[in-house]
């Protein structure tokens, strides 16, 4: 494969863009979102036509017409979404549209015999006919993998791979990089985790507002330089940290929240014995792996799930939470994890989705909406977060994800919560908005609130928290002061705490 | 698409082709209809003839309004055929003064039977009762609004037949038959004004009310809807039991116009009500939709029907062009939700 050129001048989403990745390269594609790389990933997997400009695999030129012509020449496309179905095996789903067997039907040993082949490869360890709706989040983007290596591939495009996976998970995945990259296989690397770029990636190109700022050898530059090409300015440093305030008074405590977990679901994750509490002016960091249960303890909290035991004291007052409305009642708020399944409505207005939970306030007689009353509101906050938007009546699915995510923020706020969960509250946003929501959560602790920040960046937990308090396996494993912590530690007492505890 | 007036795309600049057309569609094919059968047919565009269009599309616009909530939260309601027939039975024997009198009782006839205000009333709440059973069973049971309306669809049509003992209830005082047949300053049948009343009314609660916003949510995203502190299991109940009160009033108006109740009556409803609130631009998917677009949605079809009446088109065809219709009308709503999904 000699490289990959693209062009295509008169549309802004992408302006005469070129990118060429190398035999046995693991190539960087990174900018902040709407810099134009799901376009340009799309065009390279045949899902979108360009207006102009031409793709060339291994020195001819190809045309990509349909995803199937970019799979045929061996170019696979792991999306951000996965794309299995969930009620059939692991080998159905890395087979699927190309079964082996005669005629119309299927061979199935062949089928898991090859399925065993290729998992056992990338160190998957589950049997081929497992459902893949009973697989973890990482397991079934290496069942993706899969299914492209057994595509015979010869690149495989990465979208943001890694923002959904442990550190563990994270590790797992750049082995079997290496390990494609060994069999001369290249990989187009989407992230928004710029430390990885410099841990896995060889070369790399930035996008930025729809053209290419820069390229070259990650081994020739450094994270200054590439964040300066994302955003075209100077970041002083990536995540600041703040001075670390004096806490209040205790604002919530829970005490032994136990939830068991369904038989069913092999990964339902379970709450043993959960117990912490977080002052005013606080933010207390949750870091634990996926499947610690950090989310399920939210979740339990603020009502969106039921618990078997345990009590939620808010302000000194034991408060009974059975549903999300309880738990707005008492004053606990919750930024979940997904913010477009979870968090927005994706049809409706800006103004909208951040008044949805402050309706009984903007309504007069707790009927008809004040709609003078609901501008007032968005204006205030659109100034205090610096949401970028058009007009309050633009449909939310338009604003960018950092924007999308001050929204949500927002309508929180306008709550006035005495606790505010926050889940992955920078998954998915761009460096620039990133910094923007610490400084947000800053602001927020510094008003009274307090604030729980749930992260699977250590990194993120490290800058923003007072007080970190770790999980593994549904236990809280320890709690620490940010001062004392470092990545080091607090990755023993997310994984080796229940030795130490014990 | 049509008549979203707190959906503006305002995230492109200039004009968007495609947007207007999206909002505008149904209008604009319902004028170029009327405007082809116009020329075709010069009966057509009489104030006779359009009023008794409007009359003919006033009970399928009652139902149409109750099922624009319903879709909003991306529910259906399949029993509505079904429910109207046992309404309309309830609010004849009502205004007979009971079933056992349902012949000596009217027009004609010496006995005396209830107001009908009364027999409204009873059919209404039949109706909201009736709404409520599978509003309960949707959000508590946890079973699909298609499987439950379905059954209901059947159980209704059951009890219709049961409570009539399979014969027509017919002819009732004068009074309850004006809301049906009667006209205002003799021009304007009564069923239209209670047909565009309550639509103005849906509109305002759909656009102005906090319920109204609520549907939107519980429509557009259900968990986030929860999340925010909704009550979606009231919302959705509450969609259901609207539904049932405009089956309940559009079977008395109904069983006004043909001075007749009978077990089955409302039969197919369902198919054109729907297809009226989608042709109208609601989504099935939820969360996108708007009573001005099913009233037009409601008088295209309406108007097509008459039209092709006019037109001496057989009515085996007619089905087939509404049938078409139904089926081009959801590929754009997916078409145009595929277009959303990229914005």
């Amino acid at each position: 494969m000699s490289g990959i050129a693209k062009s295509f001048p008169g549309v802004k989403a992408l302006d005469d863009v070129g990118l060429e990745v190398g035999h046995g390269e693991v190539h960087a594609l990174l900018g902040e979102n709407g810099a134009g790389k799901s376009t340009l990933l799309k065009i390279l997997s045949g899902a979108q036509k360009p207006d102009s400009g031409s793709i060339s695999l291994a020195g001819t030129e190809i045309s990509l017409g349909h995803p199937h012509d970019a799979q045929l020449l061996g170019i696979v496309t792991i999306y951000q979404e996965f794309t299995l179905a969930p009620n059939m095996t692991i080998a159905e789903n890395v087979f699927i549209g190309r079964e082996p067997g005669p005629g119309i039907f299927v061979n199935w040993r062949e089928m898991v015999a090859e399925t065993r082949a290729l998992t056992q490869r990338i160190g998957l360890d589950l049997k081929p006919l497992t459902l893949v709706r009973d697989l973890s989040v990482a397991e079934q983007q290496m069942v993706e993998i899969a299914r492209a290596l057994s595509m015979k591939s010869r690149l495989i495009v990465m979208d943001e791979p890694t923002s959904a996976l442990s550190s563990t998970e994270v590790k797992k995945l750049f082995a079997i990089i290496r390990d494609l990259k060994a069999h001369g296989l290249s990989t187009i690397f989407v992230t928004h985790r710029l430390e990885e770029v410099f841990e896995i990636c060889d070369r790399f190109t930035v996008l930025r507002d729809g053209k290419q700022v820069g390229t070259g050898a990650v081994a020739e530059t450094d994270l200054d330089n590439i964040i300066r090409m994302m955003v075209g300015r100077e970041m002083v440093a990536q995540f600041a940290h703040r001075a670390a305030a004096a806490p209040g008074a205790v604002a919530l405590e829970v005490k032994g929240l136990t939830r068991s977990g369904n038989a069913q679901d092999p990964h339902a994750t379970v709450l043993i014995d959960v117990s912490l509490d977080v002052r005013r002016g606080e933010v207390l960091g949750i870091a634990g792996l996926v499947g610690s249960g950090r989310t399920e303890m939210a979740r339990a909290i603020f009502g969106a799930d039921p618990f078997d035991a345990g009590r939620i004291i808010v302000d000194g007052q034991e408060v009974d939470i059975r549903s999300p409305q309880d738990a707005i009642a008492s004053g606990i708020g919750l930024v979940p994890e997904d913010r477009k399944q979870q968090a927005l409505f994706l049809a409706l207005a800006v103004a909208m989705n951040m008044s949805m939970a402050s309706l009984d306030r903007l309504s007069t007689w707790g009927f008809f909406i004040d709609e003078a009353a609901e501008r007032r509101l968005v204006e205030e906050y659109r100034r205090a977060l610096n949401i970028r938007m058009a007009d309050p009546q633009q449909l939310v699915v338009n604003l960018s994800g950092g924007n999308q995510q001050k929204v949500v923020l927002a309508r929180w706020l306008a709550l006035r919560p005495k606790v505010l969960i926050v889940d992955e509250p920078t998954r998915g946003i761009d460096v620039g908005a990133k910094v923007e929501v610490h400084n947000l959560l800053f602001e927020m602790a510094r008003s009274g609130i307090a604030v729980i920040a749930i992260s699977s960046e250590l990194p993120e937990i490290l800058a923003i928290s007072d007080r970190i308090v770790t999980m593994r396996e549904g236990r809280i494993t320890g709690a620490i002061k940010r001062a004392e912590a470092n990545e080091e530690i607090l990755m023993s007492m997310m994984t080796l705490a229940t030795e130490l505890a014990a | 698409m049509s008549g979203q007036p707190i959906q503006r795309d305002s995230g492109t600049s200039g004009f968007d082709v495609f947007s207007f057309l999206a909002r505008f569609a149904p209008l604009i094919f319902l004028l170029v209809l009327m405007a082809v059968f116009s020329i075709m047919e010069p009966r057509f565009l009489t104030p006779l003839n359009l009023f008794n269009v409007m009359r003919q599309v006033s009970i399928y616009g009652l139902l149409a309004i109750g099922m624009t909530f319903v879709i909003l939260t991306a529910g259906i309601d399949l029993s509505i055929g079904s429910l109207l027939a046992f309404a309309g039975l309830v609010a004849a024997a009502i205004s007979k003064g009971g079933l056992s009198n349902r012949f000596t009782v009217g027009e004609g006839q010496d006995a005396v039977g209830y107001a009908w205000y009364l027999a409204a009333l009873g059919a209404i709440a039949l109706g909201v009762l009736g709404g409520y059973l599978q509003g309960f069973a949707i959000t508590r049971l946890k079973v699909p609004p298609f499987v439950v309306t379905l059954g209901g669809m059947s159980a209704f049509r059951g009890g219709a037949l049961l409570f009539a003992a399979g014969g027509p209830i017919s002819g009732f005082e004068p009074d309850f038959v004006f809301f049906g047949q009667g006209r205002f300053l003799h021009q304007v049948p009564i069923p239209v004004i209670i047909f565009l009343s309550f639509a103005v009314l849906a509109h305002i609660v759909l656009r102005y009310t906090r319920f109204g916003r609520q549907v939107y949510a519980v429509g557009g995203n259900p968990e986030a809807a929860r999340l925010s502190g909704l009550n979606v299991r009231a919302i959705t109940i509450r969609v259901y039991v609207i539904m049932g009160f405009f089956v309940g009033l559009g079977s008395f108006v109904l069983a006004a116009r043909l001075n007749s109740a009978e077990a089955v009556a409302g039969t197919g409803y369902e198919l054109t009500v729907i297809a009226s609130v989608v042709i109208g631009g609601t989504s099935l998917f939820g969360g996108v939709g708007s009573i001005f677009g099913t009233v037009i949605g409601t008088i295209l079809i309406g108007v097509l029907l008459n039209g092709l009446v006019l037109m001496g088109v057989s009515s085996y065809i007619q089905q087939i062009i509404i049938g078409v219709i139904i089926v081009f009308a959801v590929a754009f709503d997916t078409f145009a939700k595929s277009r959303r999904r990229r914005g």
